[in-house]
């Protein structure tokens, strides 16, 4: 019995066991997408007759018989079927690979739908849902003319809505290879023995990749411009694993289900090694070794003045241990990578990456190749958030092609994402603030600890960069940093949102809060009187000789939050209300160097092909590129078309990473548009122009959070009230963008803070590997955001621009934790800030401490 | 995801004989939603094409492969004036959503036995009584409190058969009160319950989620609030709440008696 499929006969039988997204993809509906493949994000949502299903857990064979509508057949002769519309001029997108799934299902709901209850089951990583709400409510948005500081729609918006944009799977690849790879269940084991001779037995296992058939050469999975930057601590497979999880062997075959069977066949004797999971025993004398040599793999030693002796004399001290957990980056798209050879012999590798270029380098310095004899591209990708400033699968595959000379592909579980990808660097942070009693600050001291698990990837960086932007916003004549990052025998930490900062933000701006109540002073006081001014110098020239204050808009942002204070609430009876605020700076760019090549070229047609080697993975940078061109050039942004993210377009590219897609590959493309109209007006051809930018000197950003919640006092409910969120993002390029940047960055800060972790048992293994165990912020969970920024304009970045796009995230956290301290008196130092946990710390405190509300009034600035 | 150890899928209807590695398919939400490597062949109920919901004299039996949408679509007898409102209150504590609702059935959230199925909750309730068939052919009669053993168990042979659940009609006569909480709006349930009030003027309360498995206690009258709270503290010991990651056993207590006493004093 055929399937329909918009409106087309399909004959093809699925498989017994076969859901109906991966028959539907077979067939070629590309955006039917993978985001869980459990039923829980409904990325792949279709309708079935009708009704709309998620199809990842719709069995294909009830499909037969019935008609099957997807995202490519919901547009009709008359054009966008008008949920599309609605996507599209609200643009409810950044990444766009959940949009499909939204889509579908506003196509299936009555427009007086109650929306907290029928999005649960629809996730969105990206946008916070303010862009998703007024989608779904048909709220569109004006556009200007496109130039710099217009609102300018992506470009690749109709693509997305319509399910036609490209991402790392939505290619057919003929004879396809498929690899999955058997992971270790101990913690710490030496490899005894592999025995492949039963899965190689099995029909369509085309072979078995162990450590024997691995280079020798030690790596980083961490992708830096210096890749020294990371301990090479990695093998592509290893004789020795060090967390529950980490590949054993690489199983191909010519299909899922064969690798699948062929993992299981795989006969491994392990000799179980002593574990260590918990960084503080593993700083221990005698405590087993992860690696050869000390676990300490990073550290960290600042002194300037004489905090001890500070602390002593200081008219306050506050002390207090911070914690953050394990939490994932959660891009709907997982990660993964498909490579082939093409007819010249060359490898080419099409994957989920913020960098090419660096992944390209990676693969030839690890199967000496020259870099001519790999090509590295990346289609649309569907988030990143640092997880994909990592090469986690590009390795493994490129050995299988090399060896086998056929196509192969490897695409990750979303339990894999969980359990063996990275995850945000757990920190542990004692800090001690010292201030005098006018309010300024004598002395910080802190203890930093970061657990960067079973490789050292990101580990040492992280920690720099934690501990610098987080305190030299701060005046401080008495600073004592100890920290270190240690291995331990779990899943590997890596970058993410924000590169350790908002881990050391969340003590430091915890800690500032509980100083300013032991002075009597409004905390936004307190932050005005220590913070830098323009014209001061950021921390040791040694360490930062390339940073400056290039703009300034911290006052801006203080004077936003200080506003927001006086706005009036509306709170639930007997729930104690509190307000709470936090700020936080970011650097514009990595140290060391951040590069960027970018070419235009005036094409016969009159038009113009921009092409830059930065992904595109919902930061919008493609948007920004064109806005930039179109005003550089004083053309419509219609003419200009983008290609992106492929070793083949430009000399080189760093990445996507360290917030740098507008103000480094933007001033790259201001520089290439410049040289075009040079060299036009000449009349010299070839009409193109070449832009290259070295990402120096760089600029901060500055970010400031507020928040007013109530508390539930019988279940430990944060309730949001108000939110404002103030940014220096320097001169804005496209303010609606960048809104979405930030209401994106608040909110999956907001899920870190109150919900996400990813936990570790006593084994070392991964017990939150699943949506339903790992609650990302739904549509229900997210509050609206106002969202105010600074006027200032920085000659660091292209037309004023600065950067932001990790910066929201950082002191979200804390600015909640204040606000919840306001509230109820209750200083909580351990996220998530869940309702159980919050419950237990008030009914800990409730004999002790004076009834909720009567702290409420201190604090608060004027 | 896929299921590629399954290599046949055959009516349940045209079974001759139940095999190890055979598993029922319902909607088959859960089944696809994690791997099921032991699974070899799935046996299709759609093929019986059950009544998904009969509503006689004796009370209202829904069957097995009644789905979550039809059942919150259903519109009851008046003499059943509490059932709708709670079918829907229990449909909307499902961490999954409407779409799912049009797929996954009744029986298969009864026999996935999570604490938090609000499938449990339901007809734990109202007094639930399971149909089962069972692998040697019988017809065999259980409280839906009797077939929730645990976490995921239950008092079920591999083979037997969940056919419907009947919720009898001197359930479904009082009025009722619902109080579920999570630890994120919509989210999953950490604790369920539900207070029911009889003409007779008895109340039942029905613990779920907060405990592995449904938990009822029978007051011939509204009890007081210290009755009420010391029966709930003798039946459910402090060491037999979930713990989990949908929350702290300590809070799920608290959640339990405090939604106990706030059902006590609505339905009072």
């Amino acid at each position: 019995m055929t399937i329909r499929v918009n409106g087309e006969p399909h004959d093809e039988k699925p498989r017994p066991g076969q859901c109906l997204r991966t028959y539907l993809r077979e067939q070629g509906l590309f955006g039917v997408k993978k985001g869980c493949d459990a039923g829980d994000c409904g990325a792949c949502t279709v309708h079935v007759d009708g009704m709309p299903v998620h199809s990842c857990v719709y069995p294909a064979v009830r499909a037969a018989g019935r008609s099957v509508t997807t995202v490519e057949g919901l547009a009709d002769a008359e054009g966008l079927h008008p949920a599309q519309q609605r996507f599209l001029a609200a643009q409810g997108f950044q990444c766009g690979f959940c949009t499909a799934g939204y889509v579908m299902t506003a196509a299936a709901l009555d427009r007086d739908a109650d929306l907290p209850r029928a999005l649960k089951g629809n996730l969105c990583r990206c946008t916070g849902y303010r862009s998703i709400d007024n989608a779904m409510c048909g709220v569109g948005r004006a556009v200007g003319d496109g130039t710099v500081g217009t609102d300018l729609g992506a470009p690749a918006g109709p693509d997305i809505v319509t399910g036609a944009a490209r991402y790392t799977f939505d290619v057919d690849v003929p004879g396809l290879l498929h690899m999955k790879v058997l992971r270790s269940p101990h913690p710490h084991a030496r490899i005894v023995s592999i025995d492949a001779t039963a899965a190689l037995a099995i029909p369509g296992v085309v072979a078995v990749f162990t450590h024997e058939d691995a280079p020798t050469t030690l790596f980083s999975t961490a992708r830096h411009e210096h890749p020294e930057e990371d301990p090479d601590d990695t093998r592509v497979l290893d004789d020795v694993v060090r967390f529950v999880g980490q590949r054993v062997a690489a199983v191909v075959a010519e299909t899922e289900a064969a690798a699948e069977a062929g993992c299981r066949a795989v006969d491994v004797r392990y000799r179980v090694l002593p574990a260590v999971f918990d960084p503080e025993e593993a700083m221990r004398p005698g405590a087993p070794k992860v690696h050869a040599g000390t676990n300490v793999i990073g550290e960290l030693h600042q002194r300037h003045g004489d905090a001890d002796a500070a602390l002593d004399a200081a008219d306050v001290v506050y002390e207090g241990t911070f914690h953050t957990p394990r939490a994932q980056h959660a891009a709907l798209e997982t990660h993964g990578a498909l490579a082939w050879l093409d007819d010249d012999g060359r490898l080419v590798m099409r994957s989920s990456t913020q960098t090419p270029f660096l992944t390209r380098r990676a693969l030839c310095a690890l199967f000496d190749l020259p870099l001519s004899q790999v090509r590295v591209v990346a289609g649309r990708v569907g988030g990143g958030f640092g997880g994909k400033q990592e090469m986690l699968v590009e390795d493994l595959v490129a050995l299988a092609v090399l060896r086998l000379g056929r196509p192969v592909k490897l695409e990750y579980t979303r339990a894999e994402q969980f359990t063996a990808a990275t995850v945000r660097h757990p920190f542990t942070v004692r800090v001690a603030v010292g201030a005098s009693r006018d309010g300024t600050l004598t002395a910080l001291k802190l203890r930093v600890v970061s657990n960067t698990g079973a490789y050292g990837n990101h580990g040492p960086s992280v920690l720099g960069h934690a501990c610098h932007e987080s305190l030299a916003v701060y005046h401080c004549p008495n600073v004592t940093v100890d920290g270190f990052a240690v291995y331990t025998n779990t899943v590997p930490s890596g970058a993410f949102r924000g590169y350790g900062l908002g881990q050391v933000i969340f003590a430091v701006e915890s800690a500032l809060d509980e100083v300013a109540r032991l002075l009597g002073m409004d905390p936004v006081t307190l932050r005005e009187r220590n913070i830098i001014r323009p014209g001061d110098a950021l921390g040791p020239p040694d360490e930062v000789d390339d940073l400056t204050l290039g703009s300034y808009g911290l006052d801006q942002c203080l004077s936003a939050v200080r506003s927001a204070y006086a706005r009036p609430v509306a709170a639930p009876d007997g729930w104690p209300v509190g307000r709470g605020m936090a700020l936080s700076m970011i650097a514009t760019g990595p140290p060391g160097g951040h590069f960027a090549d970018a070419r235009i070229a005036l094409l016969p047609s009159g038009g113009y092909e921009l092409s830059v080697g930065s992904a595109e993975f919902g930061n919008g940078s493609t948007t920004v590129h064109v806005q930039i061109a179109a005003t550089a050039l004083g053309v419509s942004p219609s003419l200009i078309s983008v290609r992106q993210s492929d070793t083949d377009l430009v000399g080189h590219d760093t990445g996507a990473f360290a917030s740098t897609g507008t103000v480094v590959a933007g001033r790259a493309v201001l520089l290439a548009c410049e040289d075009l109209l040079a060299r036009v007006e000449s009349g010299e051809g070839p009409f193109v122009g070449h832009g290259h930018w070295a990402g120096s000197p760089r600029s901060v950003a500055f970010n400031a959070q507020y928040f007013c919640v109530a508390v539930s006092p019988d279940t430990g409910e944060i309730r949001i009230l108000d939110s404002v969120h103030a940014a220096d993002a320097g001169t804005v390029m496209n303010p609606a963008q960048c809104r979405g940047q930030v209401e994106g960055g608040v909110a999956q800060a907001l899920g870190t803070a109150m919900f996400e972790e990813v936990r570790v048992d006593d084994h070392g293994r991964v017990t939150t590997a699943a949506f339903r165990q790992y609650h990302l912020p739904t549509y229900a969970d997210v509050p609206r955001t106002e969202v105010v920024f600074a006027d200032t304009d920085d000659p660091c970045g292209p037309m004023g621009a600065k950067s932001m796009s990790e910066s929201p995230f950082n002191p979200v956290a804390p600015a909640l934790a204040n606000a919840v301290r306001d509230a109820t008196g209750v200083r909580l130092t351990s996220l998530p800030l869940s309702r159980d946990r919050v419950w237990l710390a008030l009914r800990a405190v409730t004999a002790t401490v004076p009834a909720p509300g009567a702290t409420a009034g201190a604090g608060r600035p004027d | 995801m896929d299921l590629n150890t399954v290599a046949e899928v055959r009516d349940a209807a045209a079974l001759d004989r139940w095999r190890p590695g055979d598993a029922w398919l319902a909607g088959g939400t859960y089944l696809f939603s994690e791997p099921q490597p032991g699974v070899t062949r799935l046996l299709d109920l759609a093929s019986f094409n059950w009544a998904p919901l009969t509503a006689t004299d004796n009370g209202l039996e829904i069957a097995a492969t009644c789905t979550v949408a039809e059942l919150f679509g259903f519109e009851p007898p008046v003499r059943w004036p509490a059932l709708q409102p709670l079918i829907q209150q229990c449909c909307h504590a499902f961490l999954a959503s409407f779409k799912i609702w049009n797929v996954a059935t009744v029986g298969g959230n009864l026999c996935n036995a999570l604490p938090a199925g609000p499938m449990i909750s339901l007809t734990a309730a109202l007094d639930g009584v399971c149909t089962v068939l069972t692998v040697d052919g019988r017809t065999r009669l259980m409280p839906v409190t009797e077939l929730v053993t645990g976490a995921g168990t239950i008092a079920l042979a591999p083979g037997d058969l969940l056919r419907s659940v009947t919720l009898p009609g001197t359930a479904l006569g009082g009025t009722t009160a619902f109080r579920q909480g999570s630890l994120n709006t919509h989210g999953r349930s950490a604790a369920l319950l539900i207070g029911r009030r009889d003409p007779s003027g008895a109340l039942v309360l029905t613990v779920t989620a907060s405990t592995v498995r449904p938990v009822r206690l029978s007051f011939p009258t509204i009890p007081d609030a210290a009755m009420l709270r010391a029966a709930i503290t003798a039946t459910i010991p402090d060491d037999a709440y979930v713990d989990d990651v949908h929350g702290l056993p300590e809070w799920r207590r608290h959640l339990t008696l405090l939604f106990a006493e706030e059902i006590r004093r609505e339905l009072a």
